[in-house]
């Protein structure tokens, strides 16, 4: 507002009068298409509101405290036949945040090693990391996921035939089932003992830092740390005991009791999802590594470092700043894409709130508003990190 | 500027114009010249409503559209058809996609009342049932504890499942999937123990699976579930009309009018509830806002209750469906339609 006044007043008596100010002109623009916008919300708001009345279609959240009724095979905190739709809510929402993490981390890893490897030397090896994203990256999403489910999970024997691998993990129709260890008091020591490595890994990689920024002597940190975060646990749990029971899977009655089962739902919609979207990371990751000046790499290696330390420490970093902002829309395509786990039975959030809860219920409007501003919180939360990852990678000038 | 205010110009008016336009379905439909009605999607339910291998849709609810478009139009043809799946089914109808939705519908209290709809007829009486492979020697639903069951989300299948598995203290482990086809291929390929919809249902999709004799549909029915017929609330004269084009299929039925001697009936019959039935007498047509063939129109094209019953998911076709319920007051039935006078 002040630019108008400014140039307003600054222009008294002169000749042009405030319709042809450039200014006051864009501003009065803006402010029509928001007002235009607002009203348009508005109506929509309104006639929404107006509709459902006269229908006669009751609105409001209260529902969420009903009871649910149905049952979510998949859950990671407890539910029952007798939760509320809220607590439905909650477990949708977490197999969302669930399989998008893992997918998240799993697609990145294979991303980088397919879009390095499309720029090896060797033929072979470029030519079918060539393929893959071409092949994946062709093949829409849902088509993945059916194939996986249906074509390749499904054809796994049934449960009374299941693969024996050791009689410890049997595998079939109904997904893979392992040993599990149940916790006996006791064990905290363990954690504790993980965490004190983790934060030794840190301050050994912290001083190596340092010691070859002053010395130039490097060390080897990662080694070091991995070392520190497995083996102090291994070397307290072998002194004071590992007070754990493990819990075998056995067949009994339909199907295997005990142990911990993965869902073959959950198996396909993380393969299909990590799959589809690490081609894309790929090719994210190729065009990142190629737009490095050869010269980097070149002058490098007239250093005399060798090839994989030219690539760590020259190459990808300067790739990174590339690579990341395309890298942020694979990670919200993955977690939205999670939605399409409704046609193969994994219960997210869309399948059991926009979906079962809304047909329970049949409160459409407020469903749907609620999953969308799920994925719309999880989308910007997902966005402001990776923005600020990008800014932290950034090439600092000195 | 030109184009600003031309966008300004549209937005208002639609603004304006989406405000009230709010005349009777039933004149809607007759200004339109085709009746919009939705009925089960994506690929439909054999039997009940499905497309031929030639795109015509055929079944018991079919024939509901089939009856209503006869009664307005005299033309049992006039109608679009619209594949919905179980979850927009309601919205379609609520929006005013389609006038009317004949696609098994659950009658119940919350969709009668907070989904803004009136169910108006039921046109099969069902119940939700368990199918099993025969190699699991399992004989009742209630040995089934424990057991993984697909399920198809959307419907009233689902909550059905969970009060009865909790009321008899069962186990449930269930896998819900989007469509009645995902959940059967599930079932088919071996990831289920057990499949669950409505007992109609089941009979449909046996035939769908790759050996139908190795499977057994369990003799539990752990529901009521009234099919009918829905439209939207507050328009009575329309909810009458398409409940009336049901209950002329059931009271042709009951007097013996069929599609072959319906002329014959209508020329020489001295009951008089036929003849007003059929358009000789009286102005129950007019009452309806139609013509008083409507019923003739009805039984000619599209048959009455009974032949649409054999023709689409009777004992002569696959899904082979006794009567049971379905048969009319007079043989042991609930079928039981008002008198037309």
């Amino acid at each position: 507002m002040t630019g108008l006044v400014d140039r307003a007043s600054g222009l008294t008596g002169s000749s042009v009068p405030l319709w042809k100010n450039r200014t006051a002109r864009a501003l009065f623009y803006q402010a029509l298409v928001a007002g235009l916008l607002l009203l348009l919300t508005a109506f929509f708001v309104h006639n929404t509101g107006v509709n459902l009345a006269k229908r006669g279609i009751a609105s409001g959240f209260g529902f969420l405290h009903g009871i649910a009724g149905f049952d979510i095979s998949f859950k990671l905190v407890s539910y029952s036949l007798t939760s509320t739709y809220a607590r439905a809510l909650l477990i949708g929402l977490l197999n969302t945040l669930l399989v998008s993490a893992l997918g998240v981390i799993l697609s990145t890893i294979l991303g980088f090693i397919v879009g390095v490897a499309r720029l090896s030397n060797n033929w072979l090896i470029a030519k079918l990391a060539a393929v893959y994203v071409d092949v994946i990256r062709n093949i829409p999403l849902l088509a993945q996921l059916i194939f996986w489910y249906f074509g390749v999970l499904s054809t796994l024997p049934g449960v009374r035939q299941s693969i024996d691998i050791f009689s410890l993990f049997y595998l079939n129709q109904r997904g893979l089932y392992s040993p599990v260890p149940e916790l006996q008091p006791g064990f905290g020591i363990i954690p504790v003992a993980l965490l004190v490595g983790m934060l030794g890994a840190v301050l050994v990689s912290a001083w190596a830092r340092r010691r070859q920024m002053l010395t130039g002597q490097p060390f080897h940190s990662f080694w070091a740390g991995l070392g520190l975060i497995i083996g102090l646990p291994l070397v307290v749990g072998l002194l004071f005991g590992f007070r754990m029971v493990w819990s075998f899977p056995e067949l009994a009655g339909f199907n295997f009791k005990g142990g911990f089962q993965i869902a073959p739902e959950f198996i396909a919609l993380l393969v299909g999802l990590s799959i589809h979207t690490s081609a894309f990371i790929a090719e994210n990751v190729r065009s990142g590594v190629q737009a490095v000046s050869l010269g980097q790499t070149e002058a490098g290696l007239a250093l005399g470092l060798k090839r994989g330390i030219v690539t760590r420490k020259i190459v990808l970093p300067q790739a990174l700043r590339v690579i990341v902002p395309p890298l942020t829309s694979q990670y919200l395509n993955l977690t939205k894409n999670s939605s399409l786990a409704v046609f193969i039975g994994f219960p997210e959030v869309v399948a059991v709130f926009a979906g079962t809860t809304l047909n329970q219920t049949g409160q459409a409007v407020e469903c749907i508003a609620l999953t969308m501003a799920i994925y719309l919180v999880i989308s910007l939360i997902i966005s402001a990190f990776m923005n600020w990852y990008n800014r932290h990678i950034a090439l600092v000038e000195r | 500027m030109k184009r600003i205010v031309m966008f300004a110009a549209a937005a208002l008016a639609v603004v304006f114009a989406v405000g009230s336009a709010q005349a009777s379905t039933l004149d809607d439909v007759k200004a339109r010249g085709v009746l919009n009605c939705g009925v089960n999607g994506p690929t439909g339910l054999t039997g009940f409503g499905a497309p031929d291998d030639k795109g015509n849709w055929t079944g018991l609810d079919v024939d509901l559209c089939r009856a209503v478009a006869a009664a307005i139009f005299g033309d049992a043809t006039k109608v679009k058809y619209v594949p919905l799946g179980s979850k927009e089914r309601f919205t379609a109808l609520q929006s005013g996609e389609i006038d009317f939705l004949a696609r098994n519908s659950t009658w119940t209290l919350s969709r009668d009342t907070d989904l803004g709809l009136d169910f108006v007829a039921v046109n099969y009486y069902d119940g939700q049932g368990f199918m099993v492979r025969k190699e699991l020697g399992v004989s009742s639903a209630k040995q089934l504890s424990g057991a993984t069951v697909c399920v198809q989300t959307g419907t009233t299948t689902e909550k059905n499942l969970g009060d009865y598995f909790r009321t008899n203290n069962l186990e449930l482990k269930s896998v819900v999937f989007e469509t009645a086809d995902q959940a059967r291929q599930a079932y088919d390929e071996g990831r289920c123990d057990a499949y669950t919809t409505d007992a109609s249902g089941l009979a449909s999709e046996r035939t769908q699976l790759k050996n139908p004799g190795d499977n057994i549909i369990l003799p539990e029915i752990i529901s009521k579930e009234p099919l009918g017929p829905a439209v939207r609330h507050g328009d009575n004269q329309w909810g009458d009309l398409v409940r009336w084009s049901f209950f002329a299929m059931l009271i042709g039925e009951e007097f013996g009018i069929t599609q072959a001697n319906v002329d014959e009936m209508k020329a020489s019959s001295d009951n008089p509830e036929v003849r007003r039935l059929l358009g000789a007498e009286d102005d129950m047509g007019k009452m309806l806002g139609v013509d008083n063939t409507w019923a003739y129109n009805i039984i000619k094209q599209v048959g009455n209750y009974g032949e649409s019953f054999e023709r689409n998911v009777g004992l002569k076709t696959p899904l082979a469906l006794a009567r049971g319920l379905n048969e009319l007051w007079s043989k042991g039935g609930l079928q039981y339609a008002p008198p037309a006078r």
